[in-house]
């Protein structure tokens, strides 16, 4: 989209099979919202949506009983809450970061996973979302969180962190929901277009707003798409900094350090492709849609895992050397805490999954390996999720009075909404790989050799026509060309 | 959109809408646009799968002038979200914690920067949805049975009728000398 050369001048190779059409494109996307779903499709659905019925059932029962049928309890006033809602927010991330940052920097393999993963990042936020909303306590009491007058006549506190994340969450989830919608009108006018009963094709033409595929509406469209690629970027990269002033604003032994945002940003961005990663390798597999979304493309996947984990490793090596380094006898204290104190068997799970597991992607046999990719995925998300459990759990499970020393241990309902956090996470994530194209059919179409106007033309004219250089826009509005 | 209207009998008065003329090739469908705007042609456009490459050029069109409403939105944004905090902290209900000011710029930026983002994204969205004039679900263009292919792997060029070089005849032989896979002239009703 707005390409400044083609791709083959580029000396790249084609990002998907070259001699897949068009059509073919249309076809093998398309047909997995038009076919029956497989039958594991509905084993998969009939198992994520009973877990979203635990959500509810976990949910009532903390709203009968209040947050004590958590395992939260002084000193440790966060736990499995924040955690959880630090790991969806972070999952979320890689979305973002394929569909905005890899397209301001012209990644056109992205064409072949962005729609995925810009699901993810939705769904991911909507359960990350929940989570505030639960902990409060009064749940009924919610609303307290949004500047809406209420009867007390007080205004929240603007100058809490609390309230920027708020915004910053709610902000990046409507973003997203937009970013995402955008990418999808072309999609949708696809379907409403191959659409054989009329139902069918009256709910993607609501969804399509009457698509013509003009090239009027392209150009606008074009520039909405990078306007909100330019502002989901610092968007993105201001959430999980927002998410992580939660805690570096605060006078916690372990939190209060300036290494927060950027370190935050990194392993949001790890764990957001290593689950996309899983998702992917399964549907890949499932779908067949192997000729789109190739191996080039997840060993690229890797390699960016490989680089985020390092910096993830880096950064837990630098706040480590820095609570030495500060002489803060309470900072030493906790960080010595985590790694040999009654929660070390969570930091060294931390380490060896996030800092250890990543660097097998430096051999090219290992990035190349769908087995190896798939488990070592999966390791990533569980190294991530006890990232956020040593940070927020091991950093207030000794404040400073040893008197009020714990352990934190989880209820059942704890686990069970966690569960039904990810049930309602592939619930809404089988729905969408059943109803919408979860490949962005228009993008894939734009990068594909036989879309430049050129292809299977000779080049020898190429200098005399102006109109595809875009140095010199005015040239166009020159009679005559 | 319904394909079944054509056959429908006629009972009420139709125009000439728009000539659509369909090619199987991008770099066709490109060059058909420059014989248009090269003949003078103002109200013609061309429909495809993705954004082709060089069209905007090939159709003599202008920077879009989307940015502008990101802009201003962006700027209300930013302002509104700067007033919100500055009367409901500062001077409705002054809260003073942690011994700040109760106004205090520094603790408002980042919610400066949201709202800033939060206003553009809407702007740029609707802003565009409103210069494209969508959604717009009747348009004599869905009358053609083979405008389906437009979101497939076919590319078409049309001339509406509401322009001042189109003529039935002339329209048609400049279409028909770019060898066009086919052409159309599709009526709506008065």
């Amino acid at each position: 989209m707005g390409y400044i050369v083609p791709i083959k001048e580029l000396g790249e190779s084609p990002l998907v099979d070259p001699k897949i059409s068009l059509h073919e494109v249309t076809d093998v996307v398309a047909k997995v919202t038009e076919n029956k779903a497989p039958r594991g499709w509905w084993f998969a659905f009939l198992f994520a949506a009973s877990f979203t019925g635990i959500l509810g059932i976990a949910v009532g029962v903390l709203f009968w009983y209040g947050v004590g049928v958590w395992g939260n309890n002084s000193p440790s006033y966060w736990a499995w809450d924040i955690t959880n809602f630090v790991w969806w927010i972070g999952i979320g991330h890689a979305g973002t970061l394929i569909s905005a940052v890899l397209f301001l920097f012209r990644q056109k393999w992205r064409t072949a996973i962005n729609r995925f993963s810009e699901a993810m990042t939705i769904f991911a936020v909507m359960c990350a979302g929940m989570y505030p909303g639960l902990h409060v306590g009064r749940a009924w009491y919610a609303y307290y969180m949004f500047p809406i007058p209420n009867q007390m006549s007080l205004w929240p506190n603007f100058k809490s962190p609390l309230m920027w994340d708020i915004f910053a969450v709610s902000t990046y989830f409507t973003v997203s929901l937009l970013f995402w919608y955008v990418g999808l009108i072309p999609d949708f006018a696809t379907l409403r277009d191959r659409a054989k009963t009329a139902v069918r094709r009256k709910v993607y033409a609501f969804f399509a707003l009457g698509w013509l595929g003009s090239n009027r509406h392209w150009q606008n469209y074009e520039r909405a798409y990078l306007i909100l690629a330019a502002f989901s970027t610092p968007l993105v990269l201001s959430v999980h900094s927002v998410v992580s002033f939660d805690f570096a604003t605060s006078v916690i032994p372990g939190w209060h350090t300036t290494i927060f945002p950027p370190y935050f940003v990194a392993g949001a961005v790890f764990s957001g492709f290593a689950m996309v990663m899983t998702l992917m390798l399964i549907t890949r597999a499932v779908y067949g849609v192997k000729s789109i979304v190739t191996m080039k493309h997840l060993e690229l996947m890797n390699k960016i895992m490989l680089t985020t984990g390092s910096l993830v490793g880096y950064a837990y090596g630098m706040e480590f050397f820095l609570a030495w380094y500060s002489g803060n006898d309470y900072e030493w204290f906790t960080f010595v805490n985590r790694a040999t104190g009654p929660y070390a068997w969570a930091y060294w799970t931390m380490i060896s999954c996030n800092v250890i597991t990543p660097q097998i992607f430096w051999f090219k046999k290992m990035r190349t390996s769908i087995p190896v990719m798939f488990v070592a995925s999966i390791l990533i998300n569980i190294g991530m999720w006890f990232e956020r459990f040593v940070i927020i759990v091991t950093s207030l499970h000794r404040d400073f009075i040893p008197s009020s020393w714990g352990y934190f241990r989880p209820t059942i309902v704890d686990v069970l909404t966690y569960m039904g956090t990810l049930g309602f996470f592939f619930t809404a994530f089988l729905l969408f790989i059943r109803w919408i194209p979860m490949i962005a059919i228009a993008e894939v179409k734009g990068t594909l050799p036989s879309a430049d106007p050129h292809f299977g033309h000779a080049h020898a004219d190429h200098g005399d026509e102006n109109h595809d250089t875009e140095a010199a826009p005015d040239a166009a509005l020159a009679p005559g060309e | 959109m319904s394909a079944e209207k054509p056959n429908l009998p006629k009972k009420t008065m139709t125009r000439n809408a728009l000539y659509l003329a369909e090619f199987s090739e991008p770099g066709a469908c490109l060059h058909a646009a420059e014989r248009l705007r090269d003949a003078g042609y103002k109200s013609f456009d061309a429909h495809t799968p993705y954004p082709v490459h060089g069209m905007d050029k090939a159709m003599g069109l202008g920077d879009s002038k989307l940015g502008w409403i990101t802009l201003a939105c962006g700027l209300t944004g930013v302002t509104a979200g700067w007033a919100m905090m500055w009367w409901m902290n500062g001077v409705d209900y002054a809260l003073v914690i942690g011994g700040k000011p109760p106004y205090s710029l520094p603790s408002q930026i980042p919610i400066m920067f949201e709202l800033t983002v939060l206003f553009s994204c809407l702007g740029t969205v609707f802003g565009m949805l409103g210069m494209n004039k969508l959604p717009r679900h009747n348009h004599p263009i869905f009358e053609s049975d083979r405008f389906a292919g437009c979101t497939d792997d076919k590319f078409f060029v049309s001339v509406a009728a509401d322009d001042p070089k189109f003529s039935v005849e002339k329209t048609k032989a400049l279409l028909e000398s770019c060898s066009p896979d086919g052409i159309e002239l599709l009526k709506e009703e008065i």
